[in-house]
Formats: structure tokens, sequence, C-alpha cells
């Protein structure tokens, strides 16, 4: 297991290396430079700026540089915002996201295992058909349309939740259910398709003959099973709320690093574009090893074993 | 290793971030209420709430170039000079008009000796002197002080070259309360161009002390304007913010004329929340975007703002060093006359004008007359036929009898893009023969094919930087750094010259309208449109200025009414 882990953490950061490079120098290939006024700017002027910054050397030159100070943690300064170090954008900007990432992600499963559970239990019924309309409806209504609406609803119309900023827990709210609207109808379909299947193998014919009530089975012998799946789409879910949905964030005025991370290849702000996708990389990459190591919890069939054995 | 503290650091940035957000909450306290209530007309509480359209990119006035950074810079600060209702000069940290020798080159300015930082230092000569070499010189890598100061103060060009030592930078303390300038050009409009953030003083120990971290931090930040920047955490990086409110500075010298007891700001970007906000009574003022005006046009608060920012279309004569069909005079008027700027703006549907030369509207005043703009007339006048006519003349003189252009434009959606896509159109039904074939591209693309001269036409805009019609004309002078269009015209470019160097504004206007008139008759440009901002805002903000460059608002004189 221990060896199992350090062969992952190993390729992690070889993945991170060649992501690193990567961005880089499609980075560099962006048109214009980081310059601010570069509108006013006589071309004299823009060049001895961008000289200060080293920006003239070579793009190999600039790239051993940029991985010398990487591995020595450091981030570098934003082109954008004066005089800050891009892991100060990033300790300030993720918190927001990841906590709302974080909220919508358990909400949503939450909701949704219910919503499947409910489907599979009454496979094609009345309930099965309200549930899945909720899922499909949730697959594919993008979630600012629902956000917009909440606000609307919720906020302007009937005055119970703050029409957006952040700060108290009841700013919260609706982005979290806006949010969390996309899981559920995922999950809801998940556990749906799967407890359906499971319903029909042996294993639970075997239980039902034992005299277990219709939820016992649920509960004790599919439930866990229609869980493996549902694992594995909840790894990437769940990175990607939690490194920022730019549309709610813009929505509700959540200080986030969703819009960040846009904004940062739109200004040309290098340092700033480089923190926000390896951090993104990272967090992928990680969940990912969480979610293989989780596999083996949930079913012992694949519970990874050392070279040895 | 490398794995190790690459873990060590991104796990430590997770942890901070989940303890960060977990205790992110707690609101302000009740904001402070004052009994001052001596005009009746006048709130008891003089507090007001707005959003802010993005974080603050830059406190420090040496770096600042955008919008935001202007604005806080402005409200906490204080140059020689502050603009009053209508660009009039008021009176700063200097007292009085400044001395101005005979050839206009030397200003002695006369400081007054009851302004201090807010840590109690006096505000002195001395410090202009070391905040404006600062912003020279290039150990900065300032943009806007070499932009700013090059060719107006005597030596600033050559200093941020690294040509000559910084101390040579024409601006000298004759004792703690005489600032005396020299300039490089006489420059009329020099004390409005102190009121910019720029130029505003800088306490020097206090900004060497702090080294790096001058202006990151509440704490970092020394103040001499009417306001103090307060955020909830004094160490917090102010790049980071997105909550702050501007204070008001009970040691500023004019501190009795301050209403405003505290502005709150938080930064809110999306127009639709930010007028439910308003609906709300949450905020202040929002802006409107182009879908959101034909719902509100007729609410009690609509309001439109004139900007002084003017877009027009740049025609390139000279792509990759080859001659385009718009070095013909005849096509470029007969682009120019077949534009219905009307239509246009009403596409636009924010308040926007039609254009109708290059200075805008209600920007400065011709001395002795009115406005520069109603004083030269109208240069771009839709009239389908003598587009018509100037077009067949065009395209009989180049010998042909269709024309391919590429119109550069930026990648924007909704009522911008829509603005490309009708003026494209228009020129195609217009002129028979011409294919308009419209390029959207990013913001900082657009700005490098502009640089590279890579284009055929372009919508392009500017915003003024001081209150003077050079900072519009010296854009097309032959070659100039903002030209990039091949525009050429010797008597054009002996005008602009004549106007660095003349100290009579009568005359020197007087070239400047000539000027223009040359550019806009042979249709260098093709002007647009005059931007504007549409918005609702709360009947009781009273006394607010919204100036013409620099900061867009002045709340010195401002207050909240019943």
């Amino acid at each position: 297991m221990a060896r199992y882990i350090l062969r992952r953490i190993v390729y992690m950061v070889i993945t991170l290396f060649i992501i690193a490079s990567v961005t880089f120098f499609l980075m560099k290939m962006l048109p214009g430079s980081p310059l601010k006024a570069e509108d006013k700017l006589t071309e004299e002027q823009k060049q001895l700026v961008l000289e200060s910054y080293g920006l003239n050397d070579p793009v190999p030159v600039q790239y051993v540089r940029y991985l010398g100070n990487l591995l020595k943690g450091d981030l570098g300064i934003s082109y954008n915002f004066d005089n800050t170090p891009v892991s100060d954008i990033l300790i300030d900007r993720l918190g927001p996201s990841m906590q709302l990432g974080l909220y919508a992600v358990l909400v949503g499963t939450f909701f949704g295992i219910i919503l499947g559970l409910i489907a599979a239990i009454f496979h094609n019924g009345f309930w099965d058909y309200t549930s899945t309309i909720i899922a499909v409806l949730g697959t594919s209504i993008p979630s600012f349309v629902f956000a917009g609406l909440l606000q609307y609803i919720f906020a302007v119309e009937l005055g119970w939740f703050p029409v957006a900023l952040w700060g108290e827990p009841k700013h919260m709210i609706l982005p979290i259910i806006a949010l969390a609207i996309g899981p559920m109808a995922t999950a809801a379909r998940f556990v749906r398709t799967e407890m359906i299947e499971v319903k029909g193998s042996n294993y639970i014919i075997t239980a039902k003959a034992k005299g277990l009530s219709n939820l016992e089975r649920v509960w004790k012998h599919g439930f866990r099973n229609a869980l493996i799946p549902l694992v594995t789409v909840m790894g990437p879910m769940m990175i990607n709320l939690m490194t920022g949905s730019m549309v709610i964030e813009k929505i509700f005025a959540i200080p986030g690093i969703g819009e960040q991370f846009v904004t940062s290849v739109v200004v040309n702000d290098y340092p700033t574009i480089m923190g926000t996708t390896l951090i993104y990389a990272f967090g992928f990459i990680l969940i990912l090893l969480v979610i293989d190591l989780l596999y083996g919890l949930i079913d012992p069939r694949i519970r990874v074993t050392g070279g040895g054995k | 290793m490398r794995t190790k503290k690459w873990s060590i650091l991104l796990v430590a940035v997770l942890v901070v971030s989940m303890v960060l957000a977990a205790c992110g909450g707690g609101k302000d306290e009740g904001s402070t209420k004052n009994s001052s209530g001596e005009d009746a007309a006048k709130a008891e509480e003089q507090v007001l709430n707005f959003i802010n359209g993005d974080y603050i990119p830059s406190m420090d006035p040496s770096k600042v170039t955008d919008e935001y950074g202007f604005q806080f810079v402005g409200a906490t600060m204080e140059g020689l000079y502050r603009l009053g209702e209508d660009g009039e000069i008021k009176e700063g940290i200097a007292k009085g008009e400044p001395e101005v020798s005979e050839d206009g080159l030397t200003w002695t300015f006369k400081l007054r000796e009851d302004a201090k930082w807010s840590n109690g230092d006096p505000v002195t000569a001395h410090d202009f002197v070391y905040s404006w070499q600062r912003a020279v010189k290039p150990e900065t890598k300032s943009e806007y002080g070499p932009y700013m100061m090059a060719g107006v103060i005597k030596n600033a060009d050559e200093i941020s070259k690294g040509e000559l030592p910084v101390e040579e930078l024409g601006v000298k303390a004759i004792d703690d309360y005489t600032l005396e300038v020299q300039l490089a050009n006489p420059t009329p409009y020099f004390e409005s161009l102190t009121t910019f953030g720029t130029f505003m003083p800088l306490n020097q120990k206090f900004v060497e002390e702090h080294g790096e971290n001058f202006a990151t931090s509440e704490a970092t930040l020394l103040f001499n304007g009417p306001f103090k920047l307060d955020i909830k955490d004094d160490n917090q990086n102010i790049t980071q913010a997105n909550e702050w409110k501007l204070v008001k500075n009970e040691d500023y010298w004019d501190a009795d004329t301050v209403q405003l007891e505290e502005i709150n700001f938080v930064v809110s970007k999306d127009p639709q929340t930010n007028v439910n906000l308003y609906n709300e009574g949450d905020i202040d003022r929002a802006d409107l975007s182009a879908d959101l005006v034909d719902q509100y046009i007729s609410h009690d608060d609509y309001r439109i703002v004139p900007q002084a920012s003017v877009f027009y279309l740049k025609m390139n004569q000279e792509r990759k060093g080859e001659q385009t069909p718009l070095a013909n005079k005849n096509i470029r008027n007969a682009i120019n006359n077949a534009i219905d700027r009307e239509a246009l703006v009403n596409v636009l549907n924010n308040g926007s004008i039609a254009a109708t030369g290059l200075i805008p509207k209600d920007f400065v005043t011709v001395p002795g007359g009115g406005d520069f703009r109603e004083e030269n007339g109208d240069f771009a006048a839709y009239d389908k036929d003598t587009a018509l006519e100037a077009w067949n003349k065009g395209l009989e003189e180049l010998g042909v009898d269709s024309i391919e252009l590429e119109l550069l434009t930026d990648d924007a959606e909704g009522a911008t893009k829509t603005f490309n896509e009708n003026l494209a159109h228009q020129l195609e039904t217009n002129l028979p023969g011409l294919k308009v074939n419209i390029k959207p591209v990013p913001f900082k693309n657009r700005l490098q094919l502009d640089t590279d001269q890579d284009y055929e036409l372009q919508v392009a805009g500017w915003g003024p930087d001081y209150l003077d019609p050079f900072t519009f004309l010296s854009l097309f002078v032959t070659d100039g750094g903002n030209n990039k269009m091949g525009y050429s015209n010797a008597e054009y470019d002996q005008l602009i010259s004549e106007t660095q160097t003349t100290t009579d504004q009568e005359q020197r206007y007087q070239k400047f309208l000539e000027a223009e008139k040359i550019l806009l008759e042979e249709s260098g440009i093709a002007p647009l449109y005059q931007r504007a901002r549409s918005q609702l805002h709360s009947p009781k903000i009273q006394g607010e200025i919204i100036n013409k460059f620099g900061a867009t608002y002045e709340w010195k004189w401002a207050y909240v009414a019943e």
C-alpha cells in the first residue's frame, strides 16, 4: 500500500511538471504583454518595463527561471495586482470557492442519492418518473440559470435570502443550491441505474429468499455496490466545483478563484495563470488518488495490494 | 525533495484557505452615527454604500494604471490641486495660483503648512520631489510615470530611459513649503495634471520604511486626502480585499468641508445582481448594461453619465509596408460619410452619443469661445450620396471595382458585438463593391495587431489623461506611438508641435481647432461615438462630482440628503 501511494506521488510530480511546462509555453504564445497601460505607452517605454521584468529574455530562459523559483516554492508576484504574491491570491480566493464547492457537492450528492434510491425502490412507478424528471432537468439546465431564478424568486420577490455578497452563512444558501443541482442530478442518475441493476443480481435474490424486507435489501446489500460508479464521478465533480464556478461567483458576488482564473488569462498575468493552473491540476490529481484509495474501502475486490503479493 | 516541498506548500495553502473560509463570518458593526445635522436637507447618517466593479489592483500612486486605482488614490490622497465641478481647479496642498515664469517653463507653488499625513508628519515640498522622482526612475517599473511626465517635466524622458540620474528631474524643493518645477515644454494644463494620481506626494520615510510592502495593505498606506481607506483586516493585501470603506480623514487640512463619514464598497460584477441589490436598497448606485437599460429607462433614479472617451474607426493606410486602399482620401471620406452614427448609438443603448469629431463634447472650452466640439463643428455627417460619389471616385483612382477590408474589433459580447456587425453592414450597404470582414479578437490581441499595424479598419477608443486637447490630438502625429495607421500630414504635425511651445492659450486653441479640422477633413479617422454610462443612482447622493479624467468620482464635497 505504502509503495503504491509512493509510486502515485512520483507520478503526480511528473504530471505536475508536464502541466507546468505545457502551460508555460502555451501562455507565452498569448498575444500582447502583461503591461496594463499597453495602449498608452510608446514602444520604447514598453520595452523598458518589459526589460525590467525580464520579459524580453528568450522564452527558454524565462522557463528555466520559472521552474527554479517554483522549486523554491515561489509562485511569483502577480503582474495585475501590484506587489501581490500569487500565493496570497490563491489563499484568499480559494477559501470561498472551496467552501462553496464542498457544500454543494455534499448537499447535491446527499439529495441525489435519496432521489436515486426512491427512483430505484419505486422502479417504473410515479416516484421513479418524478425523480427522473427532476434529474433530467438538473442535468440539462445550466447552474447559472438556476442561480438567476433562485436570486429572483427567493431574494428579490420573497426576500428570504440576501440577493448576493459574501460573509455570513445566509449568503451561502442560494449559491449552494444553485451549484448543488448539477451534482444532485448526476448522483441521482447513477444511483438509480446501479440500484436497478443490482436489484436483479443473484445475491439480492438470495437476500429476498432469506426474507429480508425491501428496505433492508436496498440498504444493506444494494446501496454499497451502487456507490462505486458514483465515487468515480464525484472526484472530478468536486474539484470542478471547488476550484470555483465562474458564473455563480459572478452572479452572487463571491470573492472566489473561479473568475480570477479567467481574468488572469485575459490580462496576461503570467504568474497568476501558472499559479491557478497548478493549484487546479494539483487538486485534480490529488482527488483522483483519494478516489482510487476509496475504491478499496468500498469494494474489497479492487483493494490495492503491494507489488509483492 | 521536490515532492515534499510542493506537497507541504500546497497542503498548507489548502488548510489555511479552509480556516480562513471558516472564519469569514461577521459583518461590519453598525455604521457610526453623527448628529451634526446643521443643514436641514442633510441626512443624519452620512453614509453611502457602493459596489465596485472589481478589486483595486494597486494603491501605489506611482504604479496605478486603472480606473479603480485612480479612484481610491484620488479619494485618499491629494496633490497640488483637486478637480472641482466642470474641471475647475481647486486648491489642494498648493495654496493659491502658482507663479509661472515668462517662458512658461518654471512653475513655483506655495504649499499650505497645515496639511498633514495620517501619521502626523507635515506634507512638504520634499514629498512631491521624492514622489515624482520615484514615478519616473526605471527601477520603479512604473508605466504611468514615464507616460505622464515625459515631455512635460524637464528631463523626465531621459531619466526614464536611464540616460540621466534621477536627481536631474526638473522638480525641486526651495524650502519645506515651496516647490519649483521646471517643465520640458510650457504646459498650460499643468495644474490639471497635478490632480492626477501619478502626481500625488509621497512621504519618503514611510515609503522606504515599508520598501516592497509599501501600499500593499492598510497598515502600509499613508493618506493626506479627504478620506482614509479602511479594510477590516489591517494586514490583508489590498488587492485581495473584496470589501473596504472610505472613512473621513479627520487630519485632512480641509476636513470641515468633508461631510461624508463613511462610504462602503463591495466588489460585485454582474449588472443584474447589482440592479437587484439597488432595488433592495443595499447599494446606492448600479451601472446598467444595455439589456437592462430598456427595463429601467423610465425608472425615477435612471440617469446617463456622459464620459470623455471617444471611439473611432482607425483606417490603416499602410499594412506591412504596403499601401492599402485606405491610403486613398476619397475611399476614407466615403467610409466616414457612409456611417449612420445615430443608428449605431441606438444599438449601444447606454446613453452614448454620436461623435462628430475627435475631441469629445463638454471636454474643453475654447478660450473666449464655447465648447471645443461646437466651435469646430461636425466632421462626421451621414450622407449616403456624398459617400457614394467619393467612393466611386476613389475606386476609379485605384482602378478597381471592389474592395475587401478587414475590420479589427474586440471580441465583445452583447451590444458591442451587434454594434460592430451593424457598422460592417452599413458600410457594405452604402458602398457597393465593399466587403467588410469582421475580425473579433481579445483586447490584448487587438493592441498587439495595432502595434504591428497589422489591420485595415479598427474600432478603437481613447480616454483623456488631462484636460487639454493635446491628449487626443497628439495621437496622430507622423510616426506617433499611437498613430499606427500610417497617417501623416506635415501641416498637422507642425500645428501640434507648435501647441507645445505656444504659451498663449487662445493661439494654442486655434492651432488645435485647425489640426482637428485637417485630420478629419481628410478622414484620417472616422469618429464613431462618445461613450456614456447608464445607471440607477440614488437621489440622496448630493454634491458628488464626476470627473472627466483621473478619479471617476469626487466625494470631497458630497453629502447624503434626507
